[in-house]
């Protein structure tokens, strides 16, 4: 049986802490590039301009159907390379942070466009109907009437993903970053204490993700007796 | 840019000799297929299992029932993969251990990889499998009560035969998903296909025909399952039911 020592976890914390940031940061950066660029997505798939409406399709489609560390991999091994050569930079720039992000980013606004379209199909018809009687430009009713209906019912879908996402980036492993996941993996390995800093980091986003899907939980019910 | 495209590198030996890299994406294909159906049978088992424990009025079962949906549901899958991985052979009585970590290190890092697929799709499956028994009108589980079927009885023939048929369609996405994330497990070093094309990329100088074609391949996946699924939906609609359309 396994000895445990929890004696490396203490002096690592400040470590463990700097990977959660880039954990945190990752996450951030990606759920409001997702949201932006998932709705830009959503309302072009929507459009009835239809080669608008196939280009979105083909990009969320092609990122649905890939894994995430296949698009990490391309963001991590070819595109730095290609950028480089593109446009002239020194080689040996590091790039990963940004590329790693910008892969992410690209990669989950797929997944809140599809959030976003159904959000916006659930607004009433009537409702954009009712715009254009009054006079709105397309443009006009969308922002004033329609997004803000749709993302008041999307408020827990966006935030779910939020969560799912936070746990995803765990996966930017795969690029060598030292996120939260990364770093306890460091220091366990640095120590020969893996076994306990994968168990600490478990429960770190156990804790976490639980207690968030449970905030969202309260929120969902608040929002339907309202 | 200069870039040498040459689709000809699947056709070379590899550095060992006894294969082309063509063979190598070959075995990751089988490999990433392989190891996402036997999970997915798992998780299938499981999953409406512990979905449907999580509809019965004991507190004991429903209460654990939850706890390992909530448990799977809440921590990242390359988490779970390491701890199957690397701690469990740890935890287990000695003898067990060793044994385990004395055995083909191919069939060490399949298990770990099996195991953490399986249970963490499985406790996404019991959600459906749940929400489907939940979408029932309750009326059916009273009716069954009512003619003398006990709880086990009425389950068996008035509430499952109907769910099931109808979490059909929301299990497609997690098929789907079963196959993405088998990726995952390049990371313990399973040369599935992602795997594959990342050691083409070291072997060879061909990184953007080894991504293509690993990235080809997931599409290719997608589209069979999605068309296979349809099939299958199409069988086992409900006619006139909501969903059934």
């Amino acid at each position: 049986m396994h000895e445990f020592d929890w004696s490396s976890i203490p002096g690592s914390l400040p470590f463990l802490w700097q990977g959660m940031l880039v954990s945190l940061k990752i996450t951030g950066v990606a759920v409001v590039f997702g949201i932006v660029w998932g709705t830009v997505l959503a309302m072009a798939r929507l459009s009835s301009i239809k080669p608008l409406a196939w280009l979105a399709a083909g990009y969320v489609n092609l990122f649905r159907a890939v894994p995430l560390v296949m698009v990490l991999l391309w963001f991590f091994l070819i595109v730095p390379q290609l950028l480089e050569s593109l446009l002239g930079m020194p080689a040996g720039t590091d790039m990963r942070m940004s590329s790693a992000i910008t892969g992410f980013a690209l990669f989950e606004a797929a997944y809140y466009s599809e959030i976003i379209r159904a959000g916006i199909q659930s607004v009433s018809k009537g409702q954009m109907a009712a715009a254009s009687a009054l006079g709105m430009s397309y443009g006009q009713s969308m922002r004033l009437v329609v997004l803000p209906q749709a993302f008041r019912n999307m408020v827990p879908l966006l935030l779910t993903q939020g969560i799912i996402l936070f746990q995803d980036t765990s996966l930017v492993y795969v690029s060598a970053l030292a996120d939260f996941f990364g770093a306890a993996y460091k220091v366990g390995d640095r120590d020969g204490r893996l076994v306990e800093m994968l168990l600490f980091a478990g429960a770190v986003y156990f804790v976490l993700c639980f207690v968030a899907s449970q905030l969202v939980r309260h929120y969902q019910k608040k929002l339907k007796t309202a | 840019m200069a870039y040498n495209w040459d689709w000809g590198v699947f056709l070379q030996p590899t550095a060992s000799g006894d294969d082309t890299y063509l063979g190598w994406m070959i075995y990751g294909f089988k490999m990433t297929i392989g190891l996402s159906l036997a999970a997915w049978v798992l998780a299938l088992l499981i999953g409406a299992l512990v979905g449907v424990l999580r509809t019965v009025p004991n507190k004991w079962l429903s209460g654990i029932a939850t706890a390992w949906v909530e448990l799977f549901r809440n921590i990242p899958l390359l988490v779970q993969l390491f701890l199957w991985y690397f701690v469990l052979p740890e935890l287990l009585p000695e003898s067990l251990g060793n044994a385990y970590k004395q055995s083909n290190p191919v069939v060490q890092q399949f298990l770990a990889a099996l195991l953490c697929l399986a249970l963490f799709t499985s406790a996404r499956v019991a959600e459906q499998v749940r929400s489907g028994i939940h979408s029932l009108p309750p009326g059916q589980k009273n009716a069954g009560l009512a003619m003398g079927f006990t709880l086990p009885q009425t389950y068996r023939f008035v509430l499952l035969p109907m769910a099931f048929r109808i979490v059909v369609p929301p299990l497609t996405s997690e098929f789907l998903n079963i196959f993405k994330n088998s990726a995952v497990c390049s990371t313990i070093g399973l040369l599935e296909l992602a795997a594959q094309g990342r050691q083409l990329v070291d072997y060879t100088a061909q990184p953007y025909e080894s991504f293509i074609a690993v990235t080809l391949a997931y599409l290719i996946i997608n589209v069979v399952v999605m068309f296979g699924m349809r099939w299958v939906e199409a069988r086992v609609r409900v006619p006139g039911y909501i969903g059934g359309k």
